[in-house]
């Protein structure tokens, strides 16, 4: 079976971004960036299911600016074996991505596509729903265990109030949730033989999606600002302020 | 123009939740409808009736809708869409699950965590970890938009609907649901609780989560919450884990106990009315957003604390 994993180059997750002071967006200038961590996730999983030999082949694709192709190094550093980048210079909005992973998909017919449950920059949570949609596929969204046997994949899945367990035919989307593994680190001879591991380039054209948004982003704004308040240095104290100052017990 | 709303339910009862996804879908339109899809869930819609300023109640059922199986509430929703402008749902993990495929069908793009409706076109959206806010205004004729509920204030109960059934037994081929282990606990939820108490990872084992997170939060009639980092470590079960990609809560008081303030965990609580952060670092980020600050060890500040509520 053939696993594609698309990863989304973004904003290192323990950066604090800036809003811009002209409201058009945050600022990206000087600005570590890294794979989605859901996505990292998504590598590791599908790069353990060939360790079972579950899996001949993994792709790994991402669609965004030419820097993308470090992410995608990234992950052929982790174990993926070829690459996909579709070239785009504006931020293509999920709908857009779903509709070029399915061309994507009619082209390579992988078995399932394994990906992150949200990017951490526009913390959209679609593309992997949408994709399962256009291509008329069942999804376990989500993931905290996912076992492969024969064409159908059980899912363990994290949901507001505990865990659901559902088996998906294949080939399936499947989403990945923060404790479905904990990715590895690339070691440097692997990171060296992904070098020579080849990625393809193309760009929405070739696939015949149009990108253009649908959403139109009229400004981007701070979030009203908490401010630090005091210090308590007893449990009678707190308890009192509570009660009195703030009126919530 | 027509709004739908999917409720948020668990077949029994209905969330309230759902009340405040009506209530931005009033800043809509007055002519918002509920749909109920699941199963055995006619005390749901009637529930759902109840709700002032809903015209009608849709009611379908089936199993697969009744597990929420994403691909048969695809089903279910998506011929409604010929009669709506645009449908709400709230952005709990079965809503966020289902409504991408709705806007996929629809060839539209969702509009995701929306927090304010600024007009019929417009809305307003947390981005990277709510560090910033996004104020959006779709071109698609039709709309799918999941909201924040604790954006929005509850709709009151006073209305009377009738309810509609809808026939069709959608269903999931595909899919099949294998099982569930959900958390027991007569606490209340945690998306609704006007008190939470988190605890972080200096609990350091799942007896002691329990041992000092629990009595405080059942002394206050509290839910419980942790950190990523607690429950990746086995503290406290997955559904617990508050912030940018777990819950978002906006409780009257958040208690937050031996733990740091990473951004990602600020954004599901930063929202809460009165905050309350347990620490023994004076320089942990929790403080910047605290209004009540306590620098100390939890093994003894919290045995006080429960003694000074008496
Ligand atoms: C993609 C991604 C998504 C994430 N999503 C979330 C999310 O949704 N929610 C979330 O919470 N995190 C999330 N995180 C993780 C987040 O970045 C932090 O790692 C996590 O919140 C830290 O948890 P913590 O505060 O319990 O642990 P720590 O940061 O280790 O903090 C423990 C704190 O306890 C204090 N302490 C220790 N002993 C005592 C004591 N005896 N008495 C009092 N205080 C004590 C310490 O001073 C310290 O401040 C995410 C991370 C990533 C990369
Ligand atoms: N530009 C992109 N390139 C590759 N994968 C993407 C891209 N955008 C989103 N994805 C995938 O879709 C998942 C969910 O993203 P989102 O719906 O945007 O939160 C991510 O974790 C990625 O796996």
């Amino acid at each position: 079976m053939k696993v594609l994993v698309p990863v989304k180059r973004v904003v290192d997750a323990n950066v604090k971004v800036r809003v811009k002071s002209d409201q058009t967006g945050v600022d990206l200038a000087n600005v570590k960036m890294s794979m989605n961590p859901f996505d990292e996730i998504a590598v590791e999983e599908a790069v353990r299911l060939k360790e079972k030999g579950l899996v001949e082949e993994i792709v790994a694709v991402s669609i965004g600016v030419a820097q993308a192709q470090e992410t995608i190094r990234t992950a052929l550093a982790m174990g993926a074996d070829r690459g996909v980048l579709i070239t785009t210079d504006t931020d293509a909005e999920p709908l857009a991505v779903a509709k070029l992973l399915k061309a994507l998909v009619d082209e390579e017919k992988p078995g399932l596509v394994l990906m992150g449950k949200q990017a951490i920059d526009g913390d959209n949570n679609a593309v992997g729903q949408m994709l399962a949609a256009l291509l008329d596929w069942p999804q376990a969204t989500f993931a905290s265990k996912v076992e492969i046997s024969g064409d159908k994949a059980s899912v363990t899945r994290e949901v507001d109030g505990g865990l659901q367990t559902l088996s998906v035919d294949l080939p399936a989307v499947v989403t990945t949730d923060l404790r479905l593994n904990e990715p590895r680190y690339a070691s440097l001879p692997n990171i060296m033989k992904a070098k020579k591991k080849p990625i393809d380039m193309k760009t929405p054209a070739d696939y015949g999606v149009d990108t253009a948004p649908r959403l139109k982003v009229l400004k981007v704004t701070e979030p009203p600002k908490r401010s630090a308040g005091i210090k308590v240095e007893s449990a009678e104290d707190l308890v009192m302020k509570l009660k009195n100052e703030a009126g919530v017990l | 123009m027509a709004v739908l709303v999917l409720a948020d339910h668990d077949n029994a009862h209905l969330r309230d939740t759902t009340h405040k996804t009506v209530t931005a879908a009033l800043n809509l339109s007055k002519d918002v409808d509920v749909l109920v899809l699941g199963n055995g869930a006619d005390a749901v819609a009637s529930a759902a009736a109840k709700i002032a300023g809903v015209r009608k109640v849709l009611l379908e059922q089936s199993p697969d809708l009744g597990q929420s199986i994403a691909e048969a509430e695809e089903a279910a929703i998506l011929p409604l869409m010929a009669n709506y402008d645009a449908v709400l749902i709230p952005a709990s993990t079965s809503g966020k699950n289902t409504a991408p495929r709705v806007a996929a069908k629809l060839d539209v793009s969702q509009i995701s965590d929306v927090v304010e409706v600024v007009d019929a076109n417009t809305f307003v959206r947390p981005i990277y970890a709510g560090n910033a806010l996004e104020t959006v205004q779709s071109s698609d004729a039709k709309k799918v938009i999941t909201v924040r509920p604790t954006a929005f204030k509850a709709a009151a109960d006073g209305g009377s609907a009738s309810v509609e059934k809808i026939a069709d037994q959608p269903k999931a081929p595909k899919t099949r649901f294998v099982s569930e282990e959900m958390v027991k606990s007569d606490r209340p939820e945690l998306g609704a609780a006007k008190i939470v108490v988190s605890g972080g990872r200096a609990m350091g084992s799942a007896e002691e989560f329990q041992k000092v997170i629990e009595p405080l939060a059942d002394k206050l009639g509290a839910a419980v919450g942790a950190s990523r980092a607690a429950v990746d470590a086995g503290y406290a079960p997955n559904d617990y884990q508050v912030g940018q990609t777990g819950k978002v809560v906006a409780p009257a008081l958040y208690i937050a106990i031996g733990i740091s303030g990473a951004i990602q965990h600020l954004a599901g609580m930063k929202d809460s009315k009165t905050i309350v952060a347990i620490n023994k670092d004076p320089d942990a980020p929790i403080f910047q957003i605290a209004d009540y600050g306590w620098v100390t060890d939890y093994k003894t500040a919290v045995p006080a604390l429960m003694a000074a509520l008496g």
